[in-house]
C-alpha cells in the first residue's frame, strides 16, 4: 500500500472472524478502504464475501475483529450505526417495498419516527438533484413494483445517497442487470468517485471487476488470499487466485449437426405476464448442436422455455418432434419426448426445498420403473440413482437423505443437471443454467452441456449473459419482443453486432417500432 | 317501499352509526396490525376482554374514561402476548391468533364468574350518555345520526382520520407500512422490524379492546357472554373490504351497520310476519360477502402479511 498513503482511510476492517457452527465463513479478514477508491471483493459463492459485508453493515455480529469507519469503531450488530456513519449497502436482493413509491422507499427510516410530518416536497427536490448529479433517472412518484430491475437498482443507490453515504457497498449489483443497465451503473459509479465516495464492489464477474475497480481483494474459503492493483493483473490471473487453480475456457470441437429433433413453425403463444408471448417463431433444434438464445430478459424467453417444457401450449403455428409425439402437449409429454429441463429458477420450479436430495432427484421419474413398481415406491433404487448423480456430478452434500435447501446454489444446480442428463435426453432445455453460480460450477455445467451435445443431444441454451451464449453456441438466435432473429452461425457475428439485434434493430417488418 | 321509509328516518341512521362505532375501533386496530404484516386473529377474544375489563372497572367504581383506559390496557396485554409469539418467535399467526381469542374469551368468562358468583342477571352500569353537539345536531337526519351520539362514537370517527394521517403522513406510518410490505427494507434502513411490528400489534389490540368496551359502556350497559358475537371476524373482513385503507374500511363498517339496522326494522314490517326472522339476521352477512367479492378483487394485500421476519435470514 506504499504510494497511496496520503489518501485518507475511510474504512478499516481488522481481524474479522465469523463462524456458523463448524463453518468458518470469515477467517481473520482485514483491509483498508481509502477515499475515492473502488475496491473489488472477488470470490466464488460461499467464499464469505456477503457475510463479511453483512458484518460491516451490522446485519451480523462478528465473533472477533473490529470495523472502523472514519476512525470511529462501529458498534457491532447495528445497521443504524453503520448508516449514520455513512455506510450505504446495496444488497444482492433488493430491499424495496414494491407497493410503495420510490420516494417513500427512500424516505423510510430517514427521520425520527416520532416526528409529526413528512417533508415530502423537500425530499423530492433532494432526490431529483441526486438523480441529476449521479445520472440516476427515476420517477420519484412511481411505485417500485412498476419499475424495471435497473431502475430498482437506481432507487437502492439513491437510498444510500439520500442519507449522505460516503461509502457504498454493492453486493453482486450486476447479477440481475442487462448489459446496458450494467453500463449505466458503472457510469454512475464513475461519477461518484470524484465526488469523494468510496466503493466496495462485490462480484465474481471478472470483466466487471477489471473494468470498475482500482484494487482487487480476493477471498477464498473465508480467507483473504490476495490483493492486487487492478492495473497489474488480468482476468486469468484473477480467476486463478479466486479458484486456486487454472481454469480452461470451454472448448467446442467442430461437429456436423444432425437432423432437427424439434421444430417450431410460425409458433405464437399468449403473453407471459408483463413479457410478450412468442410472435411467429421459427426454430429448429438439431442433434449435436447447441442453439444459443441471446436477448434482454423479458423478451419472450420464458414463453419459449415454457412452450418447449410443456408448461404452455401454442396459440398458433405448429411444433413437431422427431420422432413424432401424439397427444396433448404437456410437461409429461415433453418428458416422454426425451426433453430434459434445467429450469430458470432452481428454487421455485427446479426443486422442492424441504424434500431430500433423493426425492428431488426422482421428481420427474418417480412413477416409472425402477423407482415405482406396481404403484409402490422403490426408495432403494431412487437412492442409488441419487448416489450416482452425487458422485458423477460432484454434488457436495451431507448425503442423499439431506434436505436440498441445505445445499448451495451451485450444488443444487449440479443435482438438477444430473437429474436431467442421466436420463440421456435427446433435447436439453437449459434456461439460465449458470445464473448465480461461481466459476468452478459454471465450468462444470458448461462442460457437461458440451459433452451432451457431443453425444448427439440437441441443446437450447437460454441466457442473458451474451458472453456465455457466444462461447457455447454452435448457432445463435436473438429474441426480441417475442420474435427470433435469423440464426447466426458460430463466429459470424461479434458481440457488438449481436447487441444491436438485442436492442431490437434488424427485425424485419418492425410492428413494434411505433 | 317500507325500505325507503326506513331509510328516511333519523333513528335508522343514528342506529347505523351506533352499531358501526365498535366495528370502526376494532377494524382500525386490525388494520394497523395487518399493515405492519401481522394478521391478528385474537381480535374476537380481545374485544371480549375489552368489553369485560372496561365494564368491570366501571362496576367497581372508576370513571367511564378510566374504564376505557382499563379496557385498552387489557387489550394491549393480550396484544403483547400475540406480538411476542408471532414477531420475535415467528410462530404461525393463525394458530397464535385463535389461541389468543380462546384464551381472552375464557379469561373474561372466568373472571366474571369469580368476581360475580351470586348474580343471576348481569348488573348494569351507567353508560356513556349521548352528547348533542350544538347547532350540528339540529340538522335534519344527519344531526341526530352523527351529532347526537356518545363520546366514544365521536372518538371512533376522529380515530379514522388520525390513523389515516399517521399511516400516510408520518415517518412512523411509512415505517409501519414498509414493515408489512418488505421487512428487509425496514431492516436495511436501520429500523427494527421487531419493534415496529410489536408496537403495531399492541396498539392495534388496544383499539380492538376499546371496540369491545363500546358494547358494554356505550350500548348494552352490562356484560354478558357471547356479546361480541362474531364482530371481530366481521372486522377482519372489513379490513379486506376496505383494501387496507382506514377510510374505506370505516365506510365498510358503516355499510355493514346500516344493513344490520335495516334488518331489525324490516322484521317489524308486514314482511316480517311472513318471512322467518333468521332471514333478516342473515342480511348484513350476505351483503358483506357480496361486497367483499365485488370489492376486494383488486385490493393490494400488504406483501409481507403473515410472513414472519427473521433477522439475518433470506
Amino acid at each position: 500500500m506504499g504510494g497511496a498513503k496520503a489518501a485518507e482511510v475511510v474504512l478499516r476492517l481488522d481481524g474479522i472472524t465469523k463462524r456458523f457452527g463448524s463453518l468458518v465463513a470469515n477467517d481473520g479478514i482485514g483491509f483498508d478502504l481509502k477515499k475515492g477508491e473502488v475496491i473489488a471483493l472477488l470470490g466464488e459463492n460461499g467464499a464469505g464475501k456477503t457475510t463479511l459485508m453483512n458484518i460491516l453493515f451490522g446485519h451480523y455480529m462478528a465473533d472477533e475483529g473490529t470495523v472502523e469507519v472514519f476512525g470511529e469503531r462501529l458498534p457491532p450488530g447495528h445497521p443504524r450505526a453503520a448508516l449514520a456513519a455513512g455506510v450505504g449497502m446495496m444488497h444482492q436482493h433488493f430491499t424495496l417495498a414494491d407497493n410503495m413509491t420510490v420516494l417513500e422507499n427512500i424516505l423510510l427510516g430517514t427521520g425520527s419516527l416520532l416526528s409529526t410530518g413528512l417533508n415530502v416536497r423537500a425530499a423530492r427536490e433532494k432526490v431529483e438533484k441526486l438523480s441529476q448529479d449521479f445520472g440516476l433517472s427515476v420517477d420519484p412518484g412511481a411505485k417500485v413494483g412498476t419499475l424495471s430491475v435497473g431502475e430498482r437498482q437506481r432507487v437502492e443507490i439513491l437510498k444510500a445517497l439520500y442519507r449522505d453515504a460516503r461509502i457504498l457497498i454493492l453486493d453482486e449489483p450486476t447479477a440481475v442487470l442487462t448489459p446496458q443497465e450494467t453500463a449505466a451503473l458503472f457510469e454512475t459509479l464513475r461519477r461518484a468517485v470524484p465526488l469523494g465516495l468510496s466503493i466496495i464492489f462485490i462480484s465474481h464477474k471478472l470483466n466487471e471487476v477489471m473494468s470498475i475497480s482500482s484494487r482487487v481483494l480476493v477471498l477464498r474459503h473465508g480467507r483473504l488470499v490476495g490483493e492486487v492493483a487492478t492495473a497489474n493483473t488480468d482476468r486469468h490471473k484473477l480467476a486463478e487466485m479466486m479458484v486456486g487453480a487454472e481454469i480452461a475456457p470451454p472448448r467446442l470441437a467442430e461437429r456436423e449437426p444432425g437432423e432437427a429433433l424439434l421444430t417450431l413453425a410460425r409458433v405464437t403463444t399468449a403473453p407471459h405476464g408483463n413479457a410478450p408471448g412468442l410472435a411467429g417463431v421459427d426454430l429448429a433444434l438439431r442433434a449435436g448442436q447447441i442453439t444459443g438464445l441471446a436477448g434482454v430478459s423479458g423478451n419472450g424467453q420464458s414463453a419459449l422455455a415454457d412452450l418447449i417444457g410443456g408448461l404452455e401450449v401454442a396459440t398458433g403455428g405448429s411444433i413437431s418432434l422427431y420422432p413424432a409425439v401424439s397427444g396433448t402437449w404437456s410437461p409429461r409429454a415433453a418428458l416422454a419426448a426425451g426433453i430434459a429441463r434445467i429450469p430458470e429458477d432452481r428454487h421455485k420450479t427446479g426443486t422442492i426445498a424441504d424434500f431430500t436430495l433423493t426425492e428431488n432427484a426422482v421428481l420427474e421419474t418417480y412413477d416409472t420403473p425402477p423407482y415405482s413398481r406396481a404403484g409402490w415406491m422403490d426408495w432403494k433404487a431412487a437412492e442409488n440413482f441419487t448416489k450416482t448423480v452425487i458422485e458423477t456430478y460432484d454434488v457436495r452434500c451431507p448425503g442423499p437423505a439431506a434436505r436440498i435447501r441445505l445445499l448451495s446454489g451451485g450444488n443444487m444446480q449440479k443435482l438438477i443437471l444430473g437429474r436431467a442428463l442421466e436420463k440421456a435426453p435427446r433435447i436439453i432445455l437449459a434456461n439460465q443454467p449458470v445464473r448465480g453460480l461461481d466459476i468452478g460450477a459454471v465450468t462444470f455445467v458448461h462442460n457437461r452441456l458440451i459433452a451432451a451435445r457431443d453425444t448427439g443431444a440437441a441443446v437450447l441454451l437460454i441466457s442473458e449473459d451474451l458472453d456465455e451464449v457466444i462461447a457455447l453456441s454452435d448457432v445463435i438466435h436473438v429474441i426480441y419482443e417475442g420474435r427470433l432473429s435469423p440464426s447466426f452461425p458460430r463466429g459470424s457475428k461479434t458481440s457488438a453486432e449481436i447487441g444491436i439485434w438485442m436492442a431490437g434493430q434488424g427485425f424485419e417488418g418492425d410492428a413494434h417500432a411505433a | 317501499m317500507e325500505i325507503l321509509d326506513i331509510l328516511l328516518t333519523a333513528s335508522f341512521w343514528a342506529a347505523a352509526v351506533r352499531i358501526a362505532s365498535p366495528l370502526i375501533f376494532a377494524t382500525l386496530g386490525e388494520l394497523i396490525c395487518e399493515r405492519a404484516g401481522v394478521l391478528n386473529l385474537g381480535i374476537e377474544g380481545i374485544m371480549v376482554i375489552g368489553a369485560f375489563a372496561g365494564w368491570m372497572a366501571v362496576y367497581l367504581g372508576t370513571g367511564l374514561w378510566t374504564g376505557v383506559a382499563v379496557a385498552m390496557l387489557a387489550g394491549m396485554l393480550f396484544g403483547l402476548l400475540h406480538a411476542a409469539l408471532t414477531v420475535p418467535f415467528g410462530l404461525s399467526q393463525h394458530v397464535v391468533g385463535l389461541g389468543v381469542t380462546l384464551l381472552a374469551t375464557a379469561t373474561a368468562s372466568f373472571a366474571y364468574r369469580i368476581s360475580l358468583p351470586e348474580v343471576t342477571s348481569p348488573p348494569k352500569i351507567a353508560p356513556f350518555q349521548p352528547f348533542e353537539i350544538p347547532l350540528l345536531s339540529k340538522l335534519p337526519i344527519i344531526g341526530p345520526a352523527f351529532f347526537a351520539q356518545t363520546a366514544l362514537t365521536y372518538l371512533a370517527f376522529i380515530l379514522i382520520a388520525v390513523v389515516a394521517f399517521v399511516l400516510y403522513r408520518t415517518p412512523l406510518g411509512l415505517a409501519l407500512r414498509a414493515a408489512g410490505e418488505n421487512p428487509a427494507a425496514v431492516e436495511a434502513q436501520g429500523l427494527s422490524v421487531t419493534a415496529i411490528r410489536m408496537g403495531a400489534v399492541i396498539v392495534g389490540s388496544g383499539l380492538m379492546a376499546v371496540g369491545g368496551a363500546f358494547l358494554t359502556m356505550s350500548a348494552f350497559s352490562s356484560f354478558f357472554f357471547e356479546m361480541v358475537n362474531g364482530r371481530g371476524w366481521i372486522c377482519i373482513a372489513l379490513v379486506v373490504f376496505g383494501a387496507w385503507r382506514p377510510g374505506k374500511a370505516a365506510l365498510g363498517a358503516l355499510l355493514f351497520a346500516a344493513f344490520d339496522a335495516l334488518q331489525v326494522r324490516l322484521q317489524q314490517t308486514p314482511m316480517g310476519a311472513v318471512v322467518p326472522y333468521q332471514v333478516f339476521l342473515m342480511v348484513p352477512y350476505i351483503m358483506s360477502i357480496l361486497a367483499l367479492v365485488l370489492m376486494s378483487r383488486r385490493a393490494e394485500v400488504p406483501a409481507a402479511l403473515m410472513i414472519p421476519f427473521n433477522k439475518g435470514e433470506r
